[in-house]
């Protein structure tokens, strides 16, 4: 009997971060935790989410389910949640997620509480009790269910560390069949364009350094650039300085674009609009140059300079360069 | 032949209204907006509109702009008419005042299965109030339409549809076919502005007003299945260390070993 459902996910056959997360949460919770996994060849996943503590693992095995569409794992999970019929399901909001957790919860006609980073439990109802960012992260909310349907919970990555895989490994395996038909036959993908990334990946970074609308210009990244690859790290900007064109869109940081958690968080030019801090909040060390003093990143940064980025970021860099 | 075109908009509180700007009606559970500045049309639902200009620009197409709510502000609500739109419809009733996700789109599912059977349907990527991202899911889910999400690029030659879906390192190119329904990000670009005909023209255009009743929806099929119990602004009392100098390029200086003090670099 499963209470509790995870949705997982793998990545090269190994159990991803994201639900380790989510096993974690799930501990917050009343009930038997089991784990969903779709694809092939899950036997490792199957053994980290069993030492994680899942009391039963479900596997969907299908070669139409490695590296799936959205639509073809909504068409999977739906079916294992018909049959188990879980109290709640728990669903990272990663790329997938934000798409796939609405998906999911309206094909089973499901409520669903969106981008939580906080999940309990009410000792009276039995029913999920989440804490949300709203407003961009202006204001939290509590949210609960109501109703006796399944409750479908989403949540933001990076909110719970992951679970450690220090249980017996006495969890269950349960194969599942699934019946995948032609979904996501009506959507054919006909090429990924993507922009190689040079050095590190945003997201794996430690150090991150990013420039916003304040720099005034494209050119300005280059300084930050120099910058990141001697600190081994990454250069990220804000939607403004993303929306100017001054950088892709794929350095975006905030609640649309990456969520980031390096260990020092370096600003220059970013006011720190919640939307911003939504995507970097789990930041260790936030540091910020810019020349408003009462500037929003100055609320969240732990050390700052005021003044013009223009002469603080020259000084700054041939510092570092003497010092590493 | 003519595409029909609709896409749903929602009018919001302006999200650059910082935490000083609005406050918290615990009765209702709802942000109040403080200040005097009126409310805004959801930037990605813009985005949406924007989309749907560029697929008119080069094919014949009606555009209807539909949304649900209560209490519209004519001058929001209409700017779609001033950017090119040809239509709007309003779906407003005491018991569409708050809704969830879910009663959202059964409402939405409602009005736009009155007004026939569209092409194409275009939404905001999410909301920047709750940023739920789930209406436009739920709103395909009950017209049994395919769903492509967060495009940077729709273009249609009225049977099938190309979109550029944008993904964390690039886009990907996704064909459908029509009748589908995607939703748009900010990475379209920035949307037109009205020209001052449209804003005349806008003006003089009359919405299109339907209820509950207009369109047998039972309000009590509208209860929440989410409901929210507690709203708050998150206090901080973090201090943050300024660090200064004789000049801005010594205050550069003393931040980089101030860092490598903490073992930060």
């Amino acid at each position: 009997m499963t209470d509790i459902l995870v949705v997982g996910d793998t990545t090269n056959g190994k159990l991803g971060s994201a639900t380790a997360e989510l096993i974690r949460a799930a501990g917050n919770l009343v009930g038997d935790v089991g784990v969903g996994l779709a694809g092939s060849r899950l036997q490792e996943a199957v053994r980290e989410a069993s030492s994680m503590g899942a009391q039963t693992i479900y596997t969907m095995e299908s070669h139409k389910l490695d590296d799936p569409s959205v639509y073809t794992k909504v068409t999977a999970f739906s079916q294992l949640c018909q049959q188990l019929e879980p109290r709640v399901i728990l669903v990272s909001k990663n790329s997938h997620g934000l798409d796939f957790g609405p998906r999911l919860a309206f094909s089973l006609g499901a409520g669903l509480a969106q981008d939580c980073i906080r999940i309990g439990e009410d000792d009276d109802t039995g029913r999920v009790v989440a804490t949300r960012p709203v407003y961009g992260g202006s204001a939290m909310a509590t949210v609960t269910f109501s109703g006796d349907g399944p409750q479908v919970v989403v949540l933001r990555e990076k909110s719970y560390e992951p679970a450690s895989q220090d249980s017996l490994e006495s969890g269950n395996l349960v194969q599942v069949e699934v019946n995948l038909g032609s979904s996501g036959d009506q959507v054919k993908s006909v090429r990924q364009v993507g922009s190689v990334a040079k050095g590190v990946r945003l997201e794996d970074a430690e150090f991150v350094v990013a420039g916003g609308r304040g720099l005034g210009g494209a050119e300005p990244f280059a300084t930050l650039e120099e910058l990141a690859n001697l600190l081994g790290g990454a250069v990220g900007a804000s939607r403004a300085a993303c929306d100017a064109g001054w950088v892709n869109h794929n350095y975006q940081v905030g609640l649309t674009g990456r969520t980031i958690s390096p260990n020092v968080y370096l600003t220059v030019g970013i006011s720190g609009a919640s939307q911003h801090m939504a995507g970097c909040s789990g930041s260790r060390n936030i540091i910020a140059i810019n020349k408003d003093r009462e500037a929003n990143i100055f609320k969240e940064a732990r050390f700052g300079v005021v003044g013009d980025w223009n002469a603080i970021l020259p000084s700054f860099l041939e510092t570092v360069r003497e010092l590493v | 032949m003519s595409l029909d075109i609709i896409v749903c908009v929602k009018q919001v509180m302006d999200p650059e209204t910082p935490p000083s700007g609005f406050k918290i009606d615990q009765e209702t559970k709802q942000v109040v907006q403080t200040t005097g500045s009126s409310p805004v049309l959801n930037g990605f639902d813009e985005n949406a509109v924007e989309a749907a200009l560029r697929i008119k620009d080069i094919t014949p197409a009606t555009i209807t702009i539909v949304s649900v709510g209560k209490d519209f502000v004519m001058d929001v609500v209409k700017k779609p008419l001033a950017m090119g739109a040809d239509n709007l419809v309003l779906l407003s009733d005491t018991h569409f005042e708050t809704l969830d996700s879910f009663a959202t789109a059964t409402v939405l599912a409602a009005g736009i299965r009155k007004l026939g059977e569209p092409d194409l349907i275009l939404c905001g990527r999410q909301a920047s109030d709750w940023d739920n991202a789930q209406v436009p899911l739920g709103l395909a889910e009950f017209l049994g339409l395919t769903c492509v999400t967060v495009a940077q690029k729709v273009d249609t030659d009225g049977t099938s549809l190309t979109i550029e879906q944008v993904s964390s390192d690039g886009y990907q190119e996704i064909m459908t076919t029509l009748p589908a329904l995607v939703t748009v990000s900010n990475e379209i670009g920035v949307p037109r502005y009205p020209t001052l005909r449209g804003i005349m023209a806008a003006g003089r255009k009359e919405p299109v007003i339907y209820s509950a009743a207009d369109l047998n929806i039972d309000p009590e099929s509208l209860s929440p299945k989410v409901v929210v119990t507690d709203l708050y602004v998150p206090e901080s009392n973090h201090e943050v260390e300024i660090i200064s100098g004789e000049d801005d390029a010594d205050a550069g200086r003393k931040l980089a070993l101030r860092m490598r003090e903490e073992g930060l670099i």
